[in-house]
């Protein structure tokens, strides 16, 4: 019995968190999934009518505007990310003395709430009160920048806040990766006379190529999943400007009340993710396993 | 060509100039951007120590000319979330009676899976650490509907310890992956050796992995804590008047439309809501720089 109890012991300590797993994660998405293809308004109903909430998400205006929102948003603020954060590691990793206390403050954004950081730029970017009075006041008096309260530039808005956030956590990726490069190799390159930015572009940037998988990786999940920042910096608006897909499926779920909506743009976002995270997944299990 | 016509001291000193103004560029380069990352912080702080007035007449970027705490403590203690006017105090009390206890179990959890997946490798154990290993990427809006009803008929919907139960669901797959790929380097054979002695599965994670695992511990406390604080989506779809974590509140107080907008109480909102995390950062900064790299860079 003690043996039979040893043996086994492993699988039960494993098993709540599995259970948990099969219910919370793989049995809610399967209900959610189920509900997506119901009449479901502000109940949930279970007769399974086919795809009419689909059809009714893809004609819907306000989800695409959601759509094309992700697809700016994801684009520029991934690209810009990496972009800034590859730039900021290279300058960083010219041996400078004051390093640690200036990776400290490209970083520290990643520690922050959403909320906080929305509020902040919300405040910035106050169109009577932020930047746009401070330049007038320096004497440009035609200065505007009124992007929070633009419905065509209020997106960008969102695409500075985020950028501002993760852009330091990209460098600090890229610093570690930049490290990681084998220093032989580097200074055989600089022996031969090499300039540093043909080593940077032809010998470094090319071996971390697993490295901007992995930002790009982490970067997209991101963007799909910001909800916080759009919900402080602009509420979805102007009017529905701003609309994510995160932020729609909010709305209809718990202030439209319309559960059929709000499950099937979840499950939209949730295929999205799964196009991007599962090949990587499924190459990063496939590489441990060998 | 040029280089040709001078003298060799002269061709040094050339080069010696071009080198200092290269390494003043990438001065300056980094100063700006870090002035780009600072300003918004040093834009809320000052903001929050300025009366309404000062705001209205003077400029963003500039140092306040009286400082006054008023805001701060209106923040604190007395601004509006709706109907409510009682500051950010209770809330910030709910997310920390909301944090600790979820970090703490989602913590011990991932630690003793962790310790299962990595030593104690059974038929169907890689497929269990892959199925919960994907529970972290989705996007939580898919789980939203369902959590909701669950809590309700769990009789914990609304309530501080449903946000704990579902922090700690939706945790357990970062912390059990954090654990696994500390404690995967741990060579099997201290395991086998200990068995060998007699040492039964609990005693083995006491006496031997235990000690071993301060580090990935704060590793994970940290960036459970740090995700927990700062989560607003789940603060704001399972929690009501009352009960609001943090975050839910500094939003509501900053959208509240009753009356003047106080941005300077908002800015010190803001601030106090950013502080634990940011200690955090500040005290403990590398390994929360580790925890943030752990799920992206690997092998």
């Amino acid at each position: 019995m003690t043996e039979w109890l040893e043996r086994h012991i492993p699988k039960m300590v494993l098993a709540p968190s599995f259970i948990a797993t099969l219910v919370f994660v793989y049995g809610f998405i399967a209900w959610t999934a189920w509900v997506s293809l119901t009449r479901s308004r502000l109940l949930p109903k279970y007769e399974v009518e086919g795809l009419i909430q689909y059809e009714r998400l893809f004609a819907s205006p306000r989800f695409d505007t959601a759509m094309m929102n992700l697809f700016i948003f994801g684009t520029l603020f991934i690209l810009i990310s990496m972009v800034l954060g590859l730039l900021i590691a290279i300058l960083l990793d010219q041996k400078i003395r004051t390093e640690g206390v200036l990776r400290t403050i490209y970083l520290y954004p990643m520690a922050l709430s959403m909320i906080v950081t929305g509020t902040a730029w919300k405040w910035i970017m106050n169109p009577g009160l932020g930047i746009e009075k401070m330049v007038r006041d320096w004497g440009f008096e035609s200065f505007s920048f009124d992007w929070v309260i633009d419905p065509d530039m209020a997106i960008y808005a969102i695409v500075i806040a985020g950028v501002w956030q993760a852009s330091g956590f990209v460098m600090a990726l890229f610093l570690a990766g930049l490290r990681s490069v084998d220093g032989e190799i580097i200074k055989a390159a600089q022996v031969d006379g090499i300039p540093s930015w043909r080593i940077y572009s032809a010998i470094i940037i090319p071996s971390m190529a697993p490295i901007f998988l992995s930002a790009f990786i982490v970067l997209a999940h991101l963007a799909i999943k910001s909800f916080d920042l759009v919900i402080a910096l602009t509420g979805g608006g102007p009017g529905y400007a701003t609309d994510l897909p995160a932020t729609y499926m909010y709305a209809m779920a718990f202030s439209r009340g319309d559960i059929g909506q709000a499950a099937s743009s979840a499950m939209v976002m949730m295929a999205v993710v799964f196009a991007i995270v599962v090949p990587y997944l499924y190459s990063e299990l496939r590489v441990k396993h060998d | 060509m040029t280089d040709m016509t001078l003298s060799a001291p002269a061709r040094a000193a050339s080069r010696n100039w071009t080198r200092i103004a290269l390494r003043w560029l990438l001065f300056t380069l980094l100063g700006l951007f870090a002035l780009f990352y600072l300003m918004p912080l040093f834009v809320m702080v000052t903001t929050s120590l300025k009366s309404l007035e000062e705001i209205r007449t003077g400029s963003l970027v500039a140092f306040p000319r009286e400082v006054t705490f008023e805001a701060w403590r209106t923040a604190w203690s007395g601004a509006c979330t709706g109907i409510q006017c009682e500051g950010l105090r209770p809330y910030f009390w709910n997310s920390v009676i909301l944090a600790i206890p979820a970090v703490a179990i989602s913590t011990i959890l991932g630690a003793i899976n962790g310790y299962v997946i990595a030593q104690w490798k059974f038929k169907g154990a890689n497929l269990i650490f892959s199925l919960m290993l994907f529970g972290c990427f989705i996007p939580f809006q898919v789980v939203l509907l369902p959590m909701a009803r669950m809590l309700g008929m769990m009789g914990i919907a609304g309530t501080i310890p449903g946000l704990i139960f579902v922090h700690v669901i939706y945790g357990i797959g970062f912390t059990t992956l954090f654990f696994r790929n500390y404690y995967v380097s741990i060579p099997q054979e201290l395991v086998k050796a200990a068995k060998v002695d007699g040492a039964g599965f609990f005693r083995i994670f006491w006496s031997i992995f235990l000690p071993l695992s301060l580090p990935i511990v704060v590793v994970t406390v940290i960036w459970q804590f740090t995700q927990i604080w700062n989560d607003f989506l789940f603060g704001v779809s399972f929690s009501q008047a009352g009960t609001q974590p943090v975050t839910v509140a500094l939003n509501n107080i900053v959208n509240s439309t009753t009356g003047v907008k106080e941005y300077n109480v908002d800015m010190a909102a803001a601030i106090i809501a950013a502080l634990p995390t940011l200690l955090v950062y500040v005290v403990a900064g590398k390994y929360f720089i580790r925890g943030l790299t752990a799920g992206s860079v690997k092998g």
